[in-house]
């Protein structure tokens, strides 16, 4: 098997990872302009820094896209402020933080510091998920490098302001990447989300004012600070503006990360850089930000990228995880799929998510195995309206919405499930192995509802 | 409780102001010494933490990654969410399966290899994924199924001290 994984080539207007292979060592990334960012932020006031990043217009990485200056404006003003980083990455299909950190783990560093530096912060924890045990040695090993150049627990260069950056991994949870969720396991609770207010930017980490970003949003800091806000704002679109990594995966040539300007289209990656489908096989659907997001129609290739496009498009931009979906697939299973893993991943607090995803996945169960009726498709609709919009956090949300698309999108499929009394996809269909056919011949049609 | 765990315990208080901050690397370090959060495990968690062994059941029992009940030496998990699953994972798990002559999640006879799915661990683009006693092993296929476990039942579990 190959040294994995390997990383796709740089696209020409890369920002973040604008080289092949990785820079772990510090001489390397210094050698390349690293840390004159933070150079040119220890020249700098925090109302300068925040004004930058105002200018910028960068929208968050993480998913939401809130704008990440206006973020920063929001923090609470106290002696003890905390930088927290969002490197949680769990949305299915998402890869792209653990390439930044396993690539550029400095530029990252670099950002947390420039951001520190920022908010006069007390500490920062880069919050990342248990599984990525490889980067988070990998990030320890940068912060000693870090340190030993002086720039993390000793007095930044002319200042008596000194930084300290801390690892913390979770421990296997999606739901730790929801921020108040997030903050609660980093305090030692359950990763149970809690209701706003109080919003973290008034008591977060330890219950202090804290600010919260993806580990992509930080990593662009460094490259923001060195070329200007409005230089920034001039790559992408006016409300989408920069480049962002997307995580392309699924029936896709050539699937990987690739760093695009947000001017680009889902046309541009899947078919430009991912080389479109495999051989033989036609598009059927994508999944346009991660598992959570509505899926998108082969006549909406031409979509932009930019967070204002997919939402345009009726889906959302999301993490920037494109899963590519042929014609093979049953999507009755892949709605199943879907479903399931928000239900495993429903902190069972609020009674809408913790009910309602397990009922889609019971009754998409049914469906995938020919035991359902036409009338459940509709209590699949049903439900997912009573789900969305009314939970404590988003995690019902991202189960109800991709499960709507998926049934409005493809609906024939599911009323064929139910006519025949079984899958109708052939043996070497995608996940058969997950949900083997219950029988083969089709049932009598004596269904209850 | 072993003097190592202690001061490991110790040594992750001190990056945080708040001492039950560091309840998941101290859960964490327990699992490394015993194998798996046993109550033996837990108490020594609450020794060096000065909490309730009770609180920390009830963090560790909401995270996949500790196990509450005993594991094999060794522990493969496949991943089977979306990307995986559209290219192969599925079988890839049939395939540890009918190897290891158990069903998902489960421990081999001889109790030496655990297999478990798991959801997305973030590899999507070079799936399908399997995590090995916590590396990733990624573009995994069914021909690399037998080699590994192979390997897995002639080693130990590394940088383990079970207690």
């Amino acid at each position: 098997m190959p040294e994995s994984p390997t990383f796709a080539q740089p696209d020409q207007n890369a920002l973040l990872l604008p080289f092949a292979g990785s820079r772990r060592e510090i001489a390397e990334y210094e050698a390349n302009g690293g840390y004159s960012a933070l150079q040119t932020a220890l020249g700098m006031t925090s109302e300068q820094l925040v004004d930058e990043m105002i200018a910028s217009n960068l929208r968050g990485r993480g998913g939401a896209g809130f704008p990440a200056g206006r973020k920063a404006s929001f923090l609470a003003a106290g002696l003890d402020r905390y930088l927290v980083i969002n490197g949680d990455e769990s949305e299915p299909g998402t890869f792209k933080d653990r390439e930044i950190m396993l690539r550029n783990p400095h530029m990252l560093i670099e950002g947390i510091i420039i951001y520190l530096w920022m908010i006069r912060g007390a500490g920062a924890y880069i919050y990342i998920r248990g599984e990525y045990a490889k980067e988070a040695s990998i990030l320890e090993g940068a912060i000693a490098q870090a340190r030993a150049k002086g720039y993390i627990g000793s007095p930044l260069p002319g200042t008596d302001y000194v930084a300290n950056v801390y690892v913390h991994r979770g421990a296997g949870a999606y739901i730790c990447g929801e921020e108040t969720a997030l903050l609660a396991s980093l305090n030692g609770e359950r990763g149970q989300p809690t209701a706003k207010p109080p919003f973290p930017a008034v008591s977060g980490a330890f219950k202090k004012p804290t600010l919260l970003n993806n580990v992509e949003t930080v990593a662009t800091v460094p490259v923001i600070i060195g070329m200007g806000g409005a230089a920034y704002a001039g790559v992408g679109t006016e409300q989408s503006t920069g480049t962002k990594m997307f995580s392309l995966s699924g029936h896709v040539r050539n699937p990987g990360n690739y760093e695009m300007p947000l001017s680009a289209t889902y046309r541009d990656l899947i078919e430009g850089k991912g080389g479109g489908m495999p051989e033989g096989r036609t598009l059927k659907a994508f999944v346009p930000g991660g598992s959570s997001m509505p899926i998108l129609m082969p006549n909406q290739l031409d979509t932009g990228l930019a967070f204002e496009a997919v939402v345009a498009a009726g889906s959302m931009a999301g993490s920037g995880a494109v899963i590519v979906v042929d014609d093979r697939t049953c999507m009755v299973r892949f709605a199943l799929r879907t479903a399931e893993f928000y239900m495993h991943e429903s902190c069972g607090k609020c009674t809408p998510c913790r009910e309602g995803t397990r009922w889609l996945t019971e009754l998409l169960r049914k469906q995938e195995a020919g035991l359902g009726t036409l009338a459940e498709i509709d209590l699949l609709l049903e439900i997912c309206n009573r789900v969305e919009g009314n939970c404590l956090c988003v995690l019902g949300d991202a189960c109800a919405m991709p499960v709507r698309s998926h049934i409005n999108n493809f609906r024939a499929e599911f009323e064929e499930h139910c006519r025949l009394g079984r899958c109708p996809c052939p043996d070497d269909a995608p996940m058969t192995e997950l949900y083997p056919p219950l029988l083969k011949a089709p049932l009598p049609m004596v269904h209850a509802g | 409780m072993s003097d190592t765990l202690y001061d490991e315990i110790q040594r992750e208080i001190a990056k945080y102001p708040d001492r039950r901050s560091a309840i998941l690397p101290a859960l964490r370090h327990a699992q490394e010494h015993y194998g798996w959060l046993s109550p033996e495990a837990l108490e020594a968690v609450a020794d060096g933490l000065d909490l309730p062994p009770a609180r920390c059941l009830a963090v560790a029992s909401f995270y996949d990654m500790f196990f509450l009940q005993p594991v094999g030496e060794h522990v493969v998990e496949v991943c089977t969410n979306l990307s995986c699953a559209l290219i192969g994972a599925d079988r890839l798990l049939r395939e540890f399966e009918r190897e290891l002559d158990v069903k998902a999640p489960g421990t081999s006879e001889d109790g030496k290899i655990t297999l478990r799915c798991v959801e997305c661990l973030g590899g999507c683009g070079w799936g399908p994924v399997v995590s090995v006693d916590e590396e990733y092993e990624e573009h995994f296929k069914i021909e690399d199924v037998a080699p590994l476990l192979e390997r897995l039942r002639s080693t130990s579990r590394p940088s383990e001290s079970h207690a």
